[in-house]
């Protein structure tokens, strides 16, 4: 039995050739090709709807350009248009990412389909379509996807108000009328929170049942010897090996698997909608609820994406570091946290997530410390983090960092690293080719263990990422066991951050740009963010988590939109799962580390 | 010590007073009620929860199952992967009305005695997301729940602390009350349709109702001439064609001025009631 070896990528080579940020020459190459195609308006590369399939192939075949990876489409609700935004970058080049727009008629928007381009288009136009109501053409199963068909209208749409619905902008006026509690169930019809058309008799209703989910013809299926009907059934979304609230549609022959689709949606928790009524800060807290097992990373990704509108906060060296310290015990404390899920999911029942959960309770203490949370942190803050940790705080983070975790580490990979029953299942099971996991778009471990070297703390740095020594661990089959050791060597590495982290760690108590910013004056919380767009986004346990913010120079973000790594990283599941067993299904998806918070948001 | 056997008619006086000392006779409700504790006893030291986790409390619930709260010491720990061997259900995270049918369908499979923990703010009132379109405002307006554990999600330490509460429940219940023996009880709830919004078939009628009025509302303002202001009625009927509210009409400062002096002394009120005697005594 071979061994496989992730190597250590130190640093990952970045070259400098044409500038992606020059959007204006990536525009004129594009008129070279398509005349009249593209413009440049803000930053943003505009691309006319009829030609954005060829140019996105433009975009991604020259050379010169080689936006490969499509990170995010989302869209947004202007009052004369829909625009349709693509974030893509190029995966051998430190740059920012080219934001390609298309614009789409209110009245009835339709734009072509990227999939035939970008296969990982797949799930994300899906999810504007069922969200905004964009259709997408050519789209090979354009269908609901957070929702369920039949529900009635787009609720991200500007003139769509959910049935709680009391004033467009937070903080509302007055949630006390006279001093009065006044519940959001007795302001509406049906005194509950549901919407119904006028006139909608619910005797006469037949649900759409179960099309929303097309899995290949049985017909069209290539028929070995032995003659057998295919048969469909469906795991979750109550089921113990899916990660929560997660389910697949498989059509099977025999126990092999013939197609998977995933079906999602069933903790959608409208966290973009309520994000677009809330204040800029109020959505830090609900951050924590997106990817629940690392809140405090996402709260990192929010930040930095929001100070980027904010150039005038200046974040404090110290506060820079806190924030480095808490993201990298935030992705031990997961990965020991999936891999022990992994396991569990491999048959070992309980076992493994014990040793996981046990060294994740320690960092949970540090977390518990610092902001008083155990999970859902709310530590960081637009211009620093929220408090400064206490004296305890760094004896037992020296503990841990120097001691503790290096040997939990050795322990758990001594475990089960070599274990006879682990290779044969994780090794040559649910491969993602390298060229698979940059089309679909694919995201943090999942990616790397494919074996592209794309560390977003490396790519495109940010806070003082740029200051430290570690490396990118990369995979070379693109398997489950290579999940695995990519997410072993990935917590080796941020034991080496964490222990350059704290050793460096500027004293004095300057944790904060503005106190005000945090705790507030007068109406300290209505934070103004200028006018502009943005997308930030950090590498998270689970790969890249971006926030797409379109501010309108307001106390609220106008669009609020979240690229989540755990979804588009079920996009590729497909291809991983087709020709495996049922029971290579559950590893696979355990192996992809998702989180339903943050899949369905 | 003991006596020989003997057969005796039932006029044997002698007899009778015999086993009257060794054989307890009582009406069939005493000995049920006699049973109670054995019965309380072994099913609250054997909760069987249905594994089953919904969002982030389902994490902390499998903190609180793990090495360092350890919910075995409570007899508790036996995760059950079908509803079908379990007796109950931790509502652990945030319903959304995608799930609720399977929700109710799970609760439906389940053997009674049966029993719901309501984990965290999502599960009982909807909690931060409670605003949202796919969220229902907490998970009794479905099936009947018998604790309610309060946080944000609540600590494993909480939720073990809930657990002891439905043990003190099931150690209060008597045999010949409890709901699931009775005559008339029907157990089963119907599972609620996903339509245009979630539907509770229990509802219906009322549904009905009110849809009808809406559109009824809808045309009287539709015929009425376009000049005319909007009916009452019409007015009624906005929040659900998803017409936002009229606003309330902006305050003067001066009202402004005296609502916050109210609002200070009614909390300036609420801190003094608040406070304990003694705390008063020591800081003045």
């Amino acid at each position: 039995m071979t061994m496989q070896k992730v190597t250590n990528v130190s640093p990952a080579p970045m070259t400098v050739a044409t500038p992606l940020k020059d959007v204006n020459a990536v525009a004129a190459k594009v008129n070279e090709q398509f005349p009249g195609a593209a413009s440049v308006d803000g930053g943003s590369l505009i691309v006319e709807r009829a030609q954005s399939v060829p140019v996105a192939r433009l975009l991604r075949d020259d050379p010169s350009l080689g936006v490969d990876y499509l990170e995010d489409i989302t869209s947004v609700d202007w009052p004369d248009r829909f625009d349709v935004v693509y974030n893509m970058y190029n995966t051998t080049r430190q740059e920012g990412p080219l934001r390609m727009k298309v614009k789409a008629d209110k009245a009835d928007p339709v734009v072509p389909s990227l999939v035939p381009v970008h296969p990982g288009a797949n799930l994300m136009e899906r999810e504007v379509y069922d969200l905004m109501g964009v259709k997408f053409d050519g789209h090979p199963n354009l269908k609901r996807v957070l929702l369920w068909e039949g529900f009635n209208g787009h609720p991200l749409r500007k003139d769509w108000k959910e049935a709680y619905f009391e004033e467009e902008k937070k903080p509302y006026d007055q949630r006390w009328p006279d001093g009065k509690l006044v519940r959001a169930e007795d302001r509406v019809p049906y005194k509950d929170n549901i919407v119904l058309p006028p006139g909608f008799d619910p005797s006469k209703y037949t649900a759409p049942g179960e099309d929303n989910v097309t899995l290949v013809d049985a017909d069209a299926l290539k028929k070995g010897e032995i003659r057998s009907d295919t048969l469909v059934i469906n795991m979750g979304p109550q089921h113990p090996s899916t990660h929560g609230v997660f389910r697949m549609r498989l059509r099977l022959e025999g126990e092999r698997i013939v197609d998977l689709q995933p079906v999602c949606g069933y903790l959608h928790r409208n966290h973009e909608k309520i994000g677009e009524r809330n204040a800029w800060l109020m959505n830090m807290p609900y951050t924590d609820r997106l990817d629940y097992v690392s809140s405090m990373a996402n709260n990192f990704a929010y930040a930095i994406a929001v100070e980027k509108l904010l150039p005038t906060v200046k974040v404090p060296e110290r506060a820079e570091y806190l924030r480095v310290i808490m993201a990298e015990f935030t992705r031990i404390a997961n990965h020991f946290f999936a891999l022990g899920q992994l396991l569990s999911d491999m048959g070992a029942f309980f076992t493994p997530m014990l040793y996981g959960i046990e060294e994740r309770e320690w960092i949970l203490d540090l977390f518990e410390m610092s902001s008083g949370a155990r999970m859902m942190c709310n530590y960081l803050r637009f211009g620093g983090v929220a408090k400064d940790p206490p004296d305890e705080f760094w004896p037992l983070a020296n503990k841990l960092v120097n001691d503790r975790l290096e040997r939990a580490i050795d322990r758990f990979d001594e475990l089960i690293a070599q274990n006879e029953i682990v290779l044969s299942r994780a090794q040559n099971v649910g491969v993602l080719s390298r060229a698979d996991a940059l089309a679909f778009g694919t995201v943090g471990p999942v990616l790397r263990a494919s074996g592209v070297p794309y560390d977003v703390r490396r790519a495109e740095p940010y806070s003082i990422y740029d200051r430290f020594d570690f490396s990118i661990p990369v995979g070379t089959v693109g398997d489950v066991y290579d999940r695995y050791l990519v997410r072993i060597a990935e917590m080796r590495e941020s034991l080496k951050i964490l222990r350059q982290a704290i050793k460096d760690i500027p004293g004095g108590q300057q944790y904060n740009a503005d106190p005000a910013m945090i705790y507030g004056g007068p109406k300290g919380w209505q934070l103004k963010v200028p006018k502009g767009e943005v997308y930030g986004r950090a590498e998270n346990p689970k790969g890249s988590l971006g926030f797409y913010l379109v501010s309108d120079g307001g106390t609220n973000p106008y669009r609020y939109h979240i690229h989540a790594p755990s979804y588009v990283n079920i996009g590729a599941l497909n291809v991983m799962c087709k020709g495996q067993t049922v029971a290579d299904v559950v590893i696979i998806t355990g192996s992809l580390d998702i989180v339903l918070g943050e899949l369905d948001r | 010590m003991s006596q020989p056997i003997r057969f005796v008619g039932n006029d044997d006086e002698a007899s009778l007073e015999e086993v009257s000392q060794n054989v307890l006779v009582a009406p069939f409700d005493r000995v049920l009620d006699s049973l109670d504790g054995i019965y309380n006893w072994g099913r609250k030291n054997s909760i069987w929860p249905v594994q089953f986790g919904l969002a982030c409390c389902a994490i902390e619930m499998i903190c609180m199952a793990a090495s360092r709260f350890d919910i075995d010491r409570f007899g508790a720990g036996l995760f059950r992967a079908t509803p079908r061997q379990a007796d109950l259900m931790i509502v652990s995270g945030t319903v959304t009305k995608k799930m609720v049918p399977n929700i109710v369908r799970l609760y439906n499979q389940m053997p009674e005695p049966r029993y719901v923990l309501s984990m965290g703010a999502c599960a009982t009132g909807g909690g931060p997301f409670k605003e949202g379109y796919n969220v229902v405002s907490g998970i009794d307006r479905f099936i009947p729940v018998d604790v309610y554990v309060a946080g944000c999600p609540p600590t494993p330490q909480a939720l073990l602390n809930g657990l002891v509460e439905l043990q003190k429940l099931i150690d209060s219940q008597k045999i010949r009350e409890n709901r699931w023996y009775q005559k008339d009880y029907r157990g089963e709830i119907p599972v609620p349709v996903l339509g245009p919004d979630l539907l509770d078939q229990r509802r219906f009628d009322e549904l009905k109702k009110i849809s009808a009025a809406q559109l009824a509302a809808l045309k009287a303002a539709a015929a009425a001439p376009a000049g005319a202001a909007a009916t009452p009625s019409a007015a009624a009927a906005a929040p659900a064609a998803g017409a936002p509210p009229a606003k309330a009409p902006k305050r003067t400062p001066e009202e402004l001025a005296a609502l916050k002096a109210a609002n200070a002394a009614r909390r300036q009120a609420t801190m003094v009631d608040v406070r304990k005697p003694e705390d008063t005594e020591s800081k003045s």
